[in-house]
């Protein structure tokens, strides 16, 4: 990985934890829904990346949100959920040609891109839901944010994939 | 030796995943203890501050807001020492007998309320006095406890925690109970442990109980929503109370310090250690 490379990524780490934080954590939709746009950095990683790399990025990634938001380490096990699972979610929405480096997020067909991304958002939420309720007796509710916020988080990840693609690319 | 060097290589992955994944859990579960030390909150110099720069540009959107309120919270003060003035001749102040409770304005710099466990973070900390378990309430009534202190600044653990379990009664009738959270709504908490003999009414008004050395008698809560039976024992009833507090939008809050919490707490440890 270049010196460059790193750059972008530790500004795309700040700015998205810092969106998160600042702006859509005090959304609140309903009284619960965010969205969880800081997921965005996990996704748009070089699908030929390091992924050993992505883990840890993503458990500091998660680790930032908690802190600011007082919540122990839940976003901190979604995301290293998350970025564990992402090669064989990768593998599963575009086939193997994804490990010859010749698939883009922008430049993939509709139906991959919507498998890759809502796969991925609802993994990440899931895992999010259930450490942040740590029940079973409430799934019903689990289920419920997870659907709820992860229609939001989908939105807002597509449209900014769909706005800044070219250029993240 | 070469076979667990290539186990590793192979499966580096896999085991990354359990280590940070076994942190991450270990972190949540702290949280679902009160007292137990956490490792992170959001009191300290990084967050506070970037928070603090937060509310500092974000207060002025919501002044006249905010004004409203504080100028309602005088009325109601005025209302109150006209009413203790018709009734009785001023005491004379001794100013040598400590008051039991003191008072110390805040401000809110962060809000939480989409979560099950909510924290809020206060611009004021351990320079300013702050300990933890002073209460926290706003003009209007009950918010929360302080969980953590920073040198300049603290959280508080809200209402709307599930951890949280804060002693309530009836100011009708004076039947104590506590109040918990369901996560359901961010404006309704739950008054459980009240006996079903009770007589209670929609619109009855909640105070806190004073049997906490946390809280004063007779801080306002909510009022009564509605009731029903306890699922599990019948013989008390669960209510549902619509507090006074806005709990999505808190600006200003005020610290409470009993000032003779040390003194009890010792009293009360050397009375269970017989």
């Amino acid at each position: 990985m270049s010196s460059n490379q790193t750059f972008i990524y530790i500004l795309r780490f700040v700015v998205l934890v810092l969106v998160q934080v600042f702006l859509l954590n005090n959304i609140n939709l309903n009284g619960y829904i965010n969205p969880y746009i800081y997921l965005l950095f996990i996704l748009l990683y070089p699908f030929n990346g390091n992924s050993t790399l992505l883990i840890i990025w993503s458990f500091f990634l998660g680790l930032s949100i908690d802190i600011f938001e007082n919540s122990g380490g839940i976003h901190a096990a979604a995301s290293v959920f998350a970025a564990y699972l992402r090669p064989y979610v990768l593998k599963f929405s575009f086939g193997l040609s994804y490990e010859y480096n010749v698939v883009k997020i922008s430049k993939s067909s509709l139906p991959e891109k919507l498998t890759y991304l809502g796969t991925m958002i609802f993994l990440h939420h899931l895992m999010l839901f259930m450490m942040e309720i740590f029940s079973f007796n409430h799934l019903l509710l689990v289920l419920k944010s997870t659907v709820f916020s992860g229609i939001f988080t989908f939105i807002l990840i597509y449209s900014s994939i769909v706005l800044f693609g070219n250029k993240s690319e | 030796m070469q076979q667990i060097i290539y186990f590793f290589i192979k499966y580096r992955n896999f085991l990354l995943f359990v280590l940070l994944f076994s942190i991450a859990t270990y972190f949540t579960i702290q949280t679902h203890n009160y007292h137990s030390d956490k490792f992170f909150s959001s009191a300290n110099v990084v967050t506070g501050t970037l928070y603090n720069f937060k509310t500092s540009i974000t207060t002025y959107f919501s002044l006249a807001k905010e004004n409203k309120k504080l100028v309602e919270e005088n009325v109601y003060l005025r209302k109150q020492i006209e009413y203790y003035k018709d009734v009785t001749e001023p005491a004379a102040i001794d100013t040598t007998i400590f008051p039991l409770f003191d008072y110390q304005a805040a401000k809110i710099i962060n809000n939480n309320y989409a979560y099950t466990k909510n924290y809020l973070t206060l611009n004021k900390g351990a320079r300013d006095g702050v300990v933890t378990d002073m209460g926290v309430i706003s003009g209007r009534g009950l918010v929360g406890i302080v969980s953590r202190v920073s040198e300049n600044f603290s959280t508080v653990q809200s209402v709307l925690n599930t951890n949280s379990r804060t002693n309530a009664k009836l100011k009708k009738s004076g039947h104590f109970g506590t109040l918990v959270w369901d996560t359901q709504n961010p404006n309704i908490v739950q008054l459980i442990d009240i006996p079903r003999l009770t007589e209670i009414e929609q619109g009855d008004t909640i105070i806190t109980g004073g049997k906490s050395v946390i809280f004063p008698e007779g801080i306002l809560i909510g009022v009564i929503e509605s009731f029903r039976p306890d699922d599990f024992d019948e013989n008390y009833y669960v209510i549902d109370v619509s507090l006074f507090t806005d709990m999505t939008s808190l600006e200003n809050v005020y610290l409470i310090k009993n000032n003779f919490a040390e003194e009890l707490y010792e009293l009360e440890m050397s009375v269970s250690d017989e």
